[in-house]
């Protein structure tokens, strides 16, 4: 849980992301703010189009600048990006932050040897030799689990197992010893069990290394096994903010507890049908107005009048926690109770 | 490697074969008798049997085909027209001569041409195309997008005189185009053969500006190369070390293509500027229905397109590891 | 088991030749992709295949469908022998056997409208249903929940979720009593995703046709299908029902498999954790004796040497079969335990 008493590493305020397409004008991310701190890991859900990548392809400053507009601030250390200059950003990407995509192949390069690939990024911000940015490829193999990274350093992306493409992937985010890490549905195109020795391996390192993380996936599963805290994205907003344990066992945005009952899980009733949010999310060119989620919404019509398709919803937040619903409390407590009973477990 | 070229290799000769067999008999489908030309004007049968001896056409076809393929190893005796010795690709009905001396006498000069557009239109077309890209939507991008739509329509031969007209005859900026051998002299060749390096490859051009640009835009947006600027490498670096490393591939593929075909001669440029390279060698033997020399030619082009496709394939590998050659 | 399966596999086997050698090209090895397998699916059965990549379900589903042709074995449907069935014996068995794809995006021809794409396999196979066949695709569009005035829109008009029940369609066009679904929900969002479970439950439990669901979800599996089939390079480890399976794991991968499994709970007592090491083994030359005795904590010399046959191993309840010399049991304790490490054992 995030504690008051530490000072946010990074910082998010009221961060837009809007982008013109020949379509018109995709409001990608759309009033986000969050802190994360040191040694944390903060879980971020969303489906596809809620916002969830471009945030972090903004962090790192990969957005494309000619077709975006952005307002907000990101403070990284005290630092505000937004505003840096390129040479700024290049001096902080893969030194300070580093970040870690869902298809290790299509992302490492087909043309450069493992050992290259984690080596220049040691050289580019240390300066040393190559031979020095060699050894280092090399433990650093050793410590992502890659046998005998002597030998293995020498290879091409195309010669590793997906498994070892993402661990290969790892070693050159962390070569530099990153604070914070942001890894982008890092498991999702892996079997579950190479997926659980990813997930073993990042908490590893990160109660190594004390780097923060932010860990983007649609899977609430890996949010349980990996996240402190969760942030859960809708239509480039966020709709609720909370611990992992508040967030799962007792969901306070509609959107939430749809996702938690459209999933089966291991022990729940087979029998019956799941229980699925209709509808499909929202496209950012033309999102709903008022609470973006109200037209697939189950309680859209507990609340008085039309605020939810008309108002936005505020995320108001105590201590961390918290939703943008315009359900009462009393109303969530009411309608909200039957999750513990129809949840499958 | 070396397994990969000896596949290729005996793979070419056989596709080679088959060309030089197909032109063979495309040839005697043509209702003209080679014989008929030699013998000149007072022709009489005994003298047109005594030819087509002489010239070896007087067997049926594939038998002919034969004494051809047997030439090329052993050589071959003309009679009266003399030997030709092996390598003998076959003696010129027309030019009185064996086939491959005449293609080797022209062949320096359509290298020289081929080789001087080449150096041109890739220097040129890559260089726009990589503009265009690093600017996408930009004004850069437009007019080199502009420009090569409109090289791409031009023709050679209208090009070529506009230019001879305006660049060396008003303006006499350049020289006239001529042939010296670079051995003679370097500097009359390279004058001699400017302009028609610079008209040849305003077509190229055109094609490598697209051709490059649609690629390298392609691998600006791929994974690996978010990767790397994520990784802190600046836009520069990976726009050299990445993106065009992965542009190279077809770009190189549709050079080597480019490249075989001139090497069989460009045509049209040579008749534009009166250049007596092998373009104009192939359009003569055709006019002349000289079937040796047409045969000498078609194999040229087809073994220098096969070979540098062989050459591609390498580069290739070399190119990306993840492409093994077996 | 019933005593006439509507599909009866046996010793289904599909290796994939590599070529190679100099200077004639010549079969060097083989991908032994699938391995003998052994299974059976009843009317109105939906027997679910999991397992990770590369362990052959895919290329079992494509074997059942006839897409691709068996190296060895018997497929027999309905008591029928279509192991090497050509194009006329199968055509009317096509009808029967019908396919949905994972990729909703691919598997539907842009240039058609949904009407066209649904009514296809009743052109391609002559069926004339009464009323017409557009009335027929209007009750399909009806049944997998489109809106029936929606005939004449085109694939890229519709959701992903959407374009998912249009396949749904197709497939049901004919009338099939099998449809093998390959991965059908995993490129959907996951609010989606439980809209097509249910949707093909409806149809399953509804229209009585029995499904080979092919998913590495192991939840989604679970969810829909009453027998489940677990493989692990080519092989099936495990076949049993569902609450066997998953409530009384016998073969160590399948617990290894479903201890992996993330769950969107927050334990207050910690779970089964067992962590393997290292890959796959390359099914070009896969382990001697038990494939999987490579990333296996219990193998033993037995395992490299004698292959265990799928059996029904003490303790087991019948119709639940494990291919283990060295079954798992019930009581494990619930701790991290790592499998060893193959690259050490090598």
């Amino acid at each position: 849980m995030t504690s008051t008493d530490q000072q946010p590493f990074l910082s998010i305020k009221d961060l837009k992301v809007h982008f013109s397409t020949e379509d018109g004008i995709v409001k990608a991310v759309d009033g986000l703010s969050f802190d994360l701190v040191k040694g944390q890991t903060l879980g971020i859900v969303g489906e596809s189009g809620s916002g969830k990548s471009v945030t972090n392809l903004t962090i790192l400053g990969l957005h494309d600048r000619d077709r975006t507009a952005i307002e907000g601030e990101i403070l990284l250390d005290g630092k505000e990006l937004l505003s840096a200059s390129e040479k700024e950003l290049e001096r902080l990407r893969g030194n300070k932050m580093s970040m870690i995509f869902q298809d290790a192949l299509a992302s490492l390069s087909p043309y450069h040897t493992i050992g290259t690939q984690i080596g220049e990024t040691y050289r580019k911000h240390t300066g040393c030799s190559k031979s020095e940015a060699r050894k280092r490829a090399i433990e650093m193999l050793r410590r992502v689990g890659i046998p005998q990274p002597d030998m293995r350093v020498d290879d091409y992306p195309h010669q590793f197992s997906g498994g070892m493409r993402q661990r290969a992937m790892i070693a050159m985010a962390l070569v530099c010893d990153p604070e914070l890490l942001i890894a982008d549905e890092p498991t999702t195109a892996l079997d579950v069990t190479v997926q659980a020795q990813i997930m073993d391996l990042l908490k590893d390192l990160q109660q190594e290394f004390g780097t923060a993380i932010i860990f983007i996936t649609h899977d609430l599963g890996v949010i349980a096994d990996i996240a402190d805290d969760v942030l859960v994205m809708y239509g480039g907003r966020c709709v609720e903010r909370g611990t992992k344990k508040e967030v799962l066992s007792d969901p306070q945005h509609p959107y939430t507890l749809g996702l938690l009952n459209s999933m089966p899980s291991l022990h729940g009733a087979v029998d019956v049908p799941l229980t699925p949010i209709p509808g499909s999310p929202p496209s950012l060119l033309n999102p709903p107005s008022g609470c973006r989620f109200h037209p697939r919404c189950a309680f859209a019509d507990k609340v008085v009048g039309d605020r939810c398709s008309t108002e936005r919803p505020l995320l108001e937040l105590v201590e961390d926690r918290g939703s943008a619903c315009h359900l009462t409390d009393a109303q969530k407590q009411e309608l909200f109770a039957d999750f513990a009973a129809t949840r499958h477990n | 490697m070396f397994r990969f070229l000896v596949r290729r290799l005996l793979g070419a000769l056989v596709i080679l074969l088959i060309i030089s067999a197909v032109t063979f008999w495309l040839f005697y489908a043509i209702p003209r008798d080679p014989a008929m030309m030699s013998c000149g004007k007072n022709c009489t049968p005994d003298m047109l049997k005594q030819v087509r001896h002489n010239l070896g056409i007087d067997h049926p076809i594939p038998v002919q085909y034969w004494y051809w393929l047997k030439g090329i190893f052993v050589g071959r005796s003309y009679g009266d027209f003399g030997d030709c010795s092996a390598p003998c690709l076959g003696y010129s009905f027309a030019n009185r001569e064996p086939v491959l001396g005449t293609i080797l006498d022209r062949l320096p000069l359509t290298l020289s041409l081929a080789f001087g557009a080449a150096v041109v239109f890739l220097i040129f077309g890559v260089g726009a195309g990589m503009i265009a890209a690093l600017k996408q939507g930009k004004w850069q991008d437009k007019v080199a997008s502009s420009a090569s739509l409109l090289g791409s329509s031009l023709q050679i031969y209208f090009v070529g005189y506009i230019a001879m007209y305006f660049l060396v005859f008003k303006m006499g900026i350049l020289d006239n185009p001529s042939y010296t051998p670079i051995t003679e002299s370097p500097a009359d060749w390279f004058s001699g053969l400017l302009l028609p390096w610079l008209v040849l490859a305003i077509i190229f051009t055109a094609n490598y500006t697209r051709m490059s640009r649609s690629q390298l835009v392609e691998q600006l947006s791929e994974d690996y190369v978010r990767t790397a600027r994520a990784k802190g490498l600046s836009r520069s670096n990976v726009f050299l070390r990445f993106a065009w490393r992965g542009a190279m591939g077809p770009i190189v593929t549709i050079f080597g293509v480019d490249l075989g075909t001139l090497i069989g001669g460009a045509i049209i440029t040579e008749s534009v500027f009166s250049l007596q390279g092998v373009g104009r060698l192939a359009l003569d033997a055709v006019n002349k229905s000289d079937l040796p020399m047409v045969l000498g030619v078609t194999l040229l082009s087809a073994g220098a397109i096969v070979v540098f496709n062989i050459v591609v394939d390498a580069v290739y590998a070399l190119i990306d590891p993840r492409i093994r050659l077996a | 088991m019933s005593n006439n399966p509507l599909l009866d596999v046996s010793g289904l086997t599909k290796h994939f030749p590599i070529k190679g050698g100099f200077p004639i090209r010549r079969t060097v090895g083989a991908v032994q992709a699938v391995d003998g397998l052994d299974f059976q699916v009843a009317e109105g059965e939906s027997l679910g295949l999991v397992g990770e990549s590369g362990c052959g379900k895919s290329t079992t589903g494509r074997l059942i469908t006839r897409l691709l042709e068996p190296t060895g074995g018997k497929i027999t449907y309905r008591g029928q022998d279509i192991t090497h069935a050509g194009r006329k014996q199968l055509a009317p068995i096509r009808s029967e056997i019908q396919m949905i794809f994972q990729d909703p995006y691919a598997s539907l021809n842009p240039r058609q409208t949904v009407g066209k794409i649904i009514s296809g396999p009743m052109e391609i196979n002559d069926v004339n249903p009464a009323g017409g066949r557009e009335k027929r695709v209007r009750e399909l569009l009806e049944i997998v929940g489109l809106n029936p005035e929606h005939y004449n829109r085109f694939p890229h008009e519709f959701s992903g979720g959407q374009r998912q029940r249009i396949g749904v369609a197709r497939a049901l066009a004919l009338e099939p009593k099998l449809i093998v679904a390959d991965e059908p929900v995993s490129a959907l969002d996951v609010s989606i995703q439980a809209q097509v479970v249910n949707l093909l439950q409806k149809v399953q439990q509804e229209l009585g046709i029995a499904f080979v669901f092919i998913a590495h979800d192991l939840a989604i599996v679970r969810h829909f299908s009453q027998r489940v089939a677990v493989m692990y390079l080519g092989k099936i480890v495990e076949i049993a029902d569902r609450e066997d399976l998953y409530g009384n794991p016998r073969h160590p991968y399948t617990r290894a498999l479903l201890s992996a499994v993330p769950e969107a709970t927050v334990d207050e007592e910690p779970r089964e954790r067992i962590r393997l090491v290292g890959d796959v083994p390359s099914p070009i030359n896969p382990p001697s004796g038990c494939r999987f005795r490579t990333r296996c904590w219990k193998a033993t010399e037995k395992c490299a040497t004698e292959a265990p046959p799928l059996v029904q191993v003490d303790g087991n309840k019948p119709g639940h079969l494990t291919a283990c010399h060295y079954p798992e049991t019930t009581e494990t304790i619930p701790a991290p335990r790592l499998s060893k490490d193959p690259e050490a054992a090598a």
